[in-house]
Formats: structure tokens, sequence, C-alpha cells
């Protein structure tokens, strides 16, 4: 059974093809990356499995469920999560109660015991703020337990966004551009926290324009192009794709391994 | 239990319930109860309006619309048909429910500016049919309406008023604390941070959006009930336009996401124009210029203000971000 799998895939903005006949199947347990230009798709892409835009063609299937038309929270539901680009925190809350929100779906979310607050809400908020604590210490962010969120560094925050998305317990987790703004040191501890959660059983899929990071940490790549599929494999395969040499990476990039867009 | 008492559910409930029972002391007669209970009733309104706009981030410029149709049903099925009070302001409130929740899925798929115009036409079409059937409603004139009867007592006077208002706002604070401080407020507060981050987790926006929405619009209809028997007299204009402004503007003064600040907000903004009588003809104006200035310099609020400057003087730390 494959994670995910996404066929015919086409997303049209207004006659421009973002993502075009679009075919892959993701694995369970692996660390799957997408790699490509800017306004190669990748994040139209990541938008379209996570229900947050509707395909104009083709299908999108989570462990061999389709996924056509259902919600974003619908989709939480089955097990996907996601982290954004362009930070999407909860500036109002505190840090710790940005992760409680990833737990929502595990908790008892109904109306009228919240309302009477009836069937021991007290007890079961604070274990869930056990539960938030824990993986706010699991991406390294003990110290900002009881920090407002508008008050922390970019660095924490990108940190904050994967602790949010892996309370919901995901079985794949998409992260986008995990790495996009931190220097050398916060990208090597990224990188260790994508093993970290690889190695917990959650499927990956990163995408990401580091590409010492990519290449380092993946068991698989997609590599998009204006929306097409120019190539997959693992990291050697694609380094050694003359396709993706020549459209995308450039002949002498990939030896030393710097990030170019 | 100084836990307990320090927490700013309990102890916030504490120290209302302990100011409810202090002011009538400080109170030298009926007309400054007669200020209080309207006081109290608005704050019931701006402690549900406050749900919707300071947590949930969305904003209502016609929730005087729900106060007088709570008012309207309860001063035409007790005036007019006889209905037990009691009934009327149950059934008031069961439409406004309904109508609420109607209107919200559609009204509340819009944002920003859209969402205030679609609002404020909602408030001025109720608006409107208030003064136009003047069959039932009495139209500008307003019309009369019977006092409240709890338990077989007719509620008369401003003293017995202020109790029973007092009770009624501590019960609609309570549970606005309730939702606050439970996943279900976790998942309003989420809405108003980042929906798209709500959704991703997990979190229904649109049910949320509707639920805090028809939630906010029962307590104005039951508020409405409340000031249609204490007053005995009802006119479209205390349902006006004017009168949503009137409630933002206490919800915005008090603060945000802060449950005790639209109290405060309510509070203050009932009490000032009794203050500046001789200004009675700029009230309006009084108002809009108060919202202004909150907006630039306390963007906040004033208890959300006060609160951070208190925290950064007395070095404590206060658990969450709500208050």
């Amino acid at each position: 059974m494959s994670l995910l799998r996404v066929e015919n895939l086409s997303k049209e903005f207004g006659g421009v093809h973002a993502i075009a006949d679009l075919n892959f199947t993701f694995n369970v347990g692996t660390i799957h990356s997408i790699i490509g230009p800017n306004g190669a798709g990748k994040t139209t892409l990541f938008n379209l499995i996570s229900g947050i835009y509707t395909p104009t063609t083709g299908r999108v299937f989570l462990e061999d469920r389709d996924a056509h038309g259902l919600a974003p929270f619908e989709l939480a539901a089955m097990g996907l999560s996601r982290t954004f680009q362009n930070l999407q925190i909860f500036f109002n809350m505190t840090a710790l109660e940005n992760v409680m929100v990833g737990l929502h779906m595990r908790l008892d979310s109904r109306f009228w015991p919240a309302l009477l607050r009836i069937g021991g809400i007290g007890k079961k908020e604070q274990e869930a703020r056990e539960q938030a604590a824990e993986l706010m210490r699991f991406v390294g962010l003990e110290a900002y337990l009881d920090t407002d969120a508008d008050a922390m560094p970019f660095g924490a925050l990108k940190r904050l966004e994967i602790a949010r998305a892996l309370a919901s317990e995901p079985k794949i987790i998409l992260l986008d551009e995990p790495a996009a703004g931190l220097n050398t040191t916060e990208t090597e501890e990224i990188d260790e926290l994508i093993r970290k959660i690889s190695e917990t059983g959650v499927t990956v899929v990163l995408v990401e324009h580091d590409m010492r990071l990519v290449m380092g940490v993946s068991d698989h790549i997609l590599v998009l192009d204006n929306g097409r599929k120019l190539g997959e494999g693992t990291a050697t395969d694609i380094q050694s794709d003359p396709n993706v040499i020549q459209a995308y990476l450039g002949a002498g990039h990939l030896g030393n391994g710097d990030a170019d867009d | 239990m100084t836990g307990k008492l320090m927490n700013p559910r309990s102890g916030g409930l504490l120290a209302l319930a302990a100011f409810i029972v202090a002011v009538p002391f400080l109170l030298p007669n009926e007309f400054y109860f007669d200020v209080a209970v309207r006081a109290g009733i608005n704050a019931i309104v701006c402690v549900g309006l406050n749900l919707l706009i300071g947590y949930a981030g969305q904003i209502s410029l016609g929730h005087a619309g729900f106060l007088g149709l709570g008012a309207y049903t309860s001063a035409i099925l007790t005036a007019n048909y006889g209905w037990h009070p009691l009934a009327a302001m149950a059934l008031g409130a069961t439409l406004v429910g309904v109508l609420a929740f109607a209107v919200a899925r559609p009204i509340l798929r819009l944002k920003g500016h859209y969402l205030a115009m679609a609002t404020l036409g909602l408030g001025i079409i109720i608006s409107i049919v208030v003064n136009n059937e003047a069959d039932v409603t009495g139209g500008p004139d307003g019309m009369m309406v019977p006092p409240l009867v709890v338990f077989g007592f007719e509620v008369y006077g401003e003293k017995i008023w202020y109790w029973l208002v007092g009770a009624g706002l501590l019960v609609s604070v309570w549970l606005a604390l309730n939702i606050i401080f439970s996943p279900v407020g976790r998942a309003l507060r989420s809405v108003h941070g980042s929906e798209v981050a709500a959704e991703v987790s997990g979190i229904d926006t649109a049910r949320y959006k509707v639920m805090v929405f028809v939630i906010s619009a029962i307590l104005a209809s039951a508020a409405g009930s409340f000031a249609a028997h204490y007053s005995g007299f009802i006119t479209p204009s205390d349902v006006s336009f004017f009168k949503s402004i009137e409630l933002v503007t206490m919800v915005v003064l008090g603060g945000m996401a802060s449950i005790f600040g639209a109290v405060v907000g309510a509070v203050i903004l009932t009490i000032l124009p009794e203050l500046l009588t001789w200004f009675s003809e700029y009230e309006h104006m009084i108002f809009g210029l108060i919202l202004m200035l909150t907006m630039i310099f306390m963007p906040k609020g004033l208890i959300p203000t006060l609160s951070v400057k208190m925290r950064i003087q007395g070095g404590a730390r206060v658990e969450g971000k709500q208050s």
C-alpha cells in the first residue's frame, strides 16, 4: 500500500499550468524531497495534497483513499500534517498553546462539556499541556514553553510549526522549506530533527532549496520543473540524471552542494 | 488554594462576584442603580461579542439587530399575546439562534471589510423591519413592554433588577470562561491567529465560526429581552446601527480577547454618557473618537494593556495569553 499517491494531477491558475499531469507514489517510512527551481510548482503541490487547493484534474490518494474534495481538516484527520513556507503561527497565543492546537483532534472538543466544564476538562487540559511540552522538547524548544509566540525568534518559530504539525500524530508530514532563512548551524539542527522525525515512523516530505540538506537526508527525491516531473530517484540517481543536470541544477553545482535557485 | 485564586478563570470570576456584591454599597440612589443595570445588560452582550470579535477574530456590526430581535420578540409576545416573559425570552433566543445559524455560513465565509458590511446589512435590515412593521412593533414610536415575571413575582425596581442582571452577567462570564479555557476556546483563538494553520491542525474552522456567531447572537438576544422588560418601553433607536457600533466600541476599548475587558468596556461606556450629559448631542461622535483613539494608542484594549504593564512591573508571569 502506498502512503501518498498522485495520479494525473493538474492545477491551472487562469491558463497557467502550475502543476501539469503529475504522477508519483511515496511509500511509508522514508524521507522524500521535492525540489525544483522557483515557480516549479512545489508549494502548489503541497497545497493540493493538503486540501488547500482543489485540483483542476487528477486525484490525490492517502493510503489508497481518494482525498478529492476533502477539506484540510478532514485530511488532517486522515493523518496528513504540514508546515508553511511563510510561517503560519498563532501569534495570539503562547508557544505551548500553539502546539496544543496541534493536539486538537486528540482532545475532547465537544461544545456542551466545554461550556459547562464537565467531563474533567481541567485535568485533560493539564495532560495536553504536558504532551505539548514533551513535543517542544523533542524539537528543541524547551526554553520557550511559556513564551508568547510573537516574542520568539524566526528559527524557533520554524521548529514551533514542526512541533505543532507533529502534535496531531500524523502518518505523513509535509515540511515546506524548513531551512529557509536559517543559518548553517540551524540548518544542521533541522537536518537532525528531520531524521529524528523519520525514526519515529512518520513519513517526511520535504520541499527545500538547500541542496546539501536535501541530498544528505533524502531517501527519495522528486524533481519538478514548470509543474512537470523532471525526474525522480535517490540522491545519486538525481545527481547523475542528465535531464535534471541540464534543466535545473546545471553542471558542476552538485558536487559542492551549494543552494542555488 | 492560592493557585486557584490566582488563575484567571476562578480568580477573575470571584473578583467579578465580589465587585457585583460590593457596588450596591457605593450607589447612593436609584439613578445609579439604573446606570448599573444598563451597564450590566450591555456587559452581557459584550461578553458574547468579545468571544466573536476578540477571540475568534470575526467582526460583527449587526449585533444590535440580534439584541433587537430578542427585545421585540419579548415585547410583542408578552404585550400582545399574553405570553409568560420567560417563555417569550426563550423563544426569542431560539429564533435568534436559528437565524444566526442560517446566515452564519454564507456570511462568515467573508473576511475583513466584507464581513463587516454583511453584518452591518443584517443589522440594518432588522432595524428597518422593526421600524416599518408598525402594526406589531409600534413603529418608530416604540411599544410598551410588560414587566418581567420570575417564579410568579414581578421584577420591579432598579435594585431587584440589579441583582438579576448581576447574576445573569456572572453566569455569562462563567460560561464564556469555560469555553475559552477549553479546546473549543483554543480552536476559536486559532481561527483568529491563522485560519489555514487551524485547518491543517484538524480544526473545522467554519464550524467554530458558526458556533461562536450563534452563541454571541443568543447572548445578545437574551440581553435584549432583559433590556425590554427592564425599561418597560422599547423603540427602534434602541436597536439601531449606532447601538451596534456602541457595542463594538465597548469590546475594543475594554480589550479584545479579554472577557473581563468586555465587562469593563461596557461599564465605562455606559457610565460615560451619564457623566457627559451636556454632550449628549455629540454622543456618537465621542464614541467614534474613543474607538479611533483606542485603535491607535491601545489596540489591545484597556485590560490587556494594563495587565501587560502590571506583569512587567510586578515581574510576575501569568500563564497563557488569556486574561
